[in-house]
């Protein structure tokens, strides 16, 4: 926490987006620390994508304000880390997943790099280190196009990661990966937060695997936002009041919470293998298993 | 005289090489091979190759300008080609936004280019109203009438391609499989893709003076796409992509030089073999189970990655 100053990760002051002539949300105020984990939920169409291109410069707000690292959206492009949700690389894509790591690293620098000095092989020491750290050593050395979702996932954290950023911006991480591995990338992402002061914004459909770690979450539903901790924010009464529909929280012996009556997508929407079983009612939690 | 492939190779090639215009044509075809060499490795990656041949189908608007303007048809082709990358780069960024349209839209765009242009070309042909001069050559290739001075421009239009090139490079590829993130990084992705079709017309152009418009493609599409099924370590595959473009426009333009047929057909000929060779190798060695062919044993245990 090096830089845990008084300036926030980032912070909305009473910001709005419109898409498409109709207002995605309005009037959101939220902010994140340096260093705090912190996860976005909502249901799909909420605008959690869209919150994350706003912070990274990509979107402009139609009303309020927001800063990012001190500085206007899109300014500290260089310390901001991003995975974009659900990308999958053409299977012919002909590189390794080592060099989609790297061009998180150094991808946006003009000119070639000069082979066989040390900040080259500095370079490629970060890109492994980071490839070992999310546990893609096997298959990094391969086509990306040849990695298997899951696998090309943990490559593309890798790739967020590499830099160090002050802020991570991660769109549906978990999308894709098998139990385990949701368990296993969110302790990595919290032990990277915690050891490296880096703020994180998570979306997430599932708040579960995150529940040891989160700092704080912000629910975005019918273009409002609440910001607070886990046990504030998923309960019944903060839920139905944001949704306007009657929704219970229970919580499991295991500590796992599941929301039962929250308005679901439509199950096409849904596709994913690991979540087609949790049933028409249950949203932010519920697994099938 | 009356050339002949004999069987001494060694014979062969020192004949080939006591014309200075022979040797002016090998030099062309070196600089042809590497430039398309390089800019087609990355328009295979980024896949615009409809966009590489609708700026090779500027040999016609290009050549008839020129016709109609009285200046050299190859002037004509790279100012056509430069012209054409432009207009596809600026339909690309109609919508608005950062990133690029999405590749449907995009085509479309392409293929309106490419049909405004054959018009273009017709029309200046019409108001011309003579008869293109050494048609077959243009469109199919030669090892002659490759100038002195026409090897000085494919020289300097080549360099200055390969240094544009380099100069993006890094940013490009990021851009080319990765365009959400590299737009999260800083990189200005549509105008690194209009600079990229730009360099990319420059280079169709050059190619066409020797493998002719219809078959830049050899040149273009053959060496990286073979390269590229060899292997995905990106230096590697843009070392081999020049080897492979330097063979190829070699032999066809020696295989040329002892027949009567054009240089493009022995070119893009060759071009053709060398792709399914590297396929047919690519298959074998993936049925064989390679080391990038096979899954890796075990996965990681999901508490590996902390410790
Ligand atoms: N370019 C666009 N034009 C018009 N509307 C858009 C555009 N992009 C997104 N939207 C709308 O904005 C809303 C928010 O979209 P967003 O992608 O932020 O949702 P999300 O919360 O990320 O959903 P999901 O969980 O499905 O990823 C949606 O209703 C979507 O239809
Ligand atoms: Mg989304």
């Amino acid at each position: 926490m090096s830089t845990s100053g008084a300036t926030p990760a980032f912070e909305l002051r009473a910001a709005s987006v419109r898409l498409g002539g109709t207002t995605v949300w309005s009037e959101l105020s939220a902010s994140v620390a340096r260093g705090e984990f912190v996860a976005l939920l909502g249901a799909n169409g909420s605008g959690k994508s869209t919150l994350l291109r706003v912070l990274l410069g990509a979107l402009a707000l139609s009303a309020g304000s927001a800063d990012v690292l001190g500085a206007a959206p899109g300014r500290s492009a260089r310390a901001v880390g991003y995975l974009p949700q659900r990308r999958a690389f053409d299977s012919g894509t002909r590189l390794r997943g080592r060099d989609i790591v790297r061009l998180g690293l150094d991808g946006d620098r003009y000119g070639l790099p000069l082979p066989g000095r040390r900040a080259s092989a500095a370079a490629r020491a970060r890109v492994a280190e980071a490839i070992e750290l999310v546990g893609a050593s096997a298959y990094a050395g391969r086509a990306i196009g040849e990695a298997s979702g899951g696998e090309q996932q943990r490559l593309l954290i890798a790739q967020a990661l590499v830099r160090k950023p002050d802020l991570l911006l991660l769109d549906e991480p978990l999308d894709g990966l098998d139990l385990p591995s949701q368990a296993a990338v969110a302790a990595l992402v919290a032990h990277i937060s915690r050891s490296h002061g880096m703020a994180v914004l998570l979306v997430a459909h599932d708040v579960n695997p995150l529940l040891p770690y989160l700092d704080r979450v912000i629910y975005l539903a019918g273009g409002r936002a609440v910001e607070g901790t886990v046990e504030e924010v998923i309960t019944a009464e903060t839920l139905s009041e944001l949704h306007g529909v009657p929704i219970e929280v229970l919580r499991a012996s295991d500590g796992r919470l599941v929301v039962v009556g929250a308005p679901d997508p439509p199950a096409h929407h849904h596709d994913r293998h690991n979540r087609a079983g949790a049933g028409a009612a249950a949203h932010s939690g519920a697994h099938a298993h | 005289m009356s050339p002949h492939l004999g069987p001494n190779v060694a014979q062969d090639v020192s004949e080939l090489v006591e014309y200075h215009f022979m040797v002016n044509a090998l030099l062309a075809g070196a600089i042809v091979a590497v430039t398309a060499g390089v800019a087609g490795w990355l328009m295979v990656l980024r896949a615009e190759a409809f966009a590489g041949h609708t700026l090779s189908v500027m040999a016609f608007p290009g050549a008839s300008a020129a016709a109609l303007a009285g200046i050299p048809a190859a002037w004509g082709y790279y100012a056509a080609c430069a012209l054409a990358a432009l207009a596809i780069g600026r339909t690309g960024s109609l919508r608005g936004g950062r990133t690029p349209a999405p590749r449907g839209e995009a085509a479309a765009g392409i293929a309106l280019v490419q049909a405004a242009a054959l018009a273009a070309g017709f029309l200046f042909l019409s108001l011309y109203g003579g008869v293109l001069g050494d048609l077959e050559s243009d469109l199919f290739g030669t090892f002659l009438g490759v100038s002195d001075e026409r090897l000085i421009t494919l020289l300097v239009v080549g360099a200055a391609v390969l240094a544009v090139l380099a100069a993006i490079a890094r940013p490009l590829v990021f851009a080319s499989v990765d365009p959400d993130v590299a737009a999260a990084h800083g990189v200005r992705v549509r105008a690194l893709g209009s600079v990229f079709l730009l360099a990319l017309g420059l280079a169709v152009a050059a190619a066409s003076q020797v493998t002719g418009a219809l078959l830049v493609f050899s040149l273009l599409v053959g060496p990286a796409a073979s390269a590229q099924a060899l292997t995905s370590r990106p230096l590697a595959s843009l070392v081999l992509t020049v080897a492979l473009g330097l063979i190829v426009a070699w032999v066809g333009l020696g295989v040329s030089y002892f027949s009567t047929y054009p240089a493009g057909f022995f070119i893009a000929t060759a071009s053709c073999l060398v792709y399914v060779l590297a396929r047919l190798l690519a298959g074998l060695r993936s049925r064989r189970g390679g080391p990038r062919a096979r899954l890796p044993a075990a996965e990681p245990a999901p508490g590996e990655v902390l410790a």
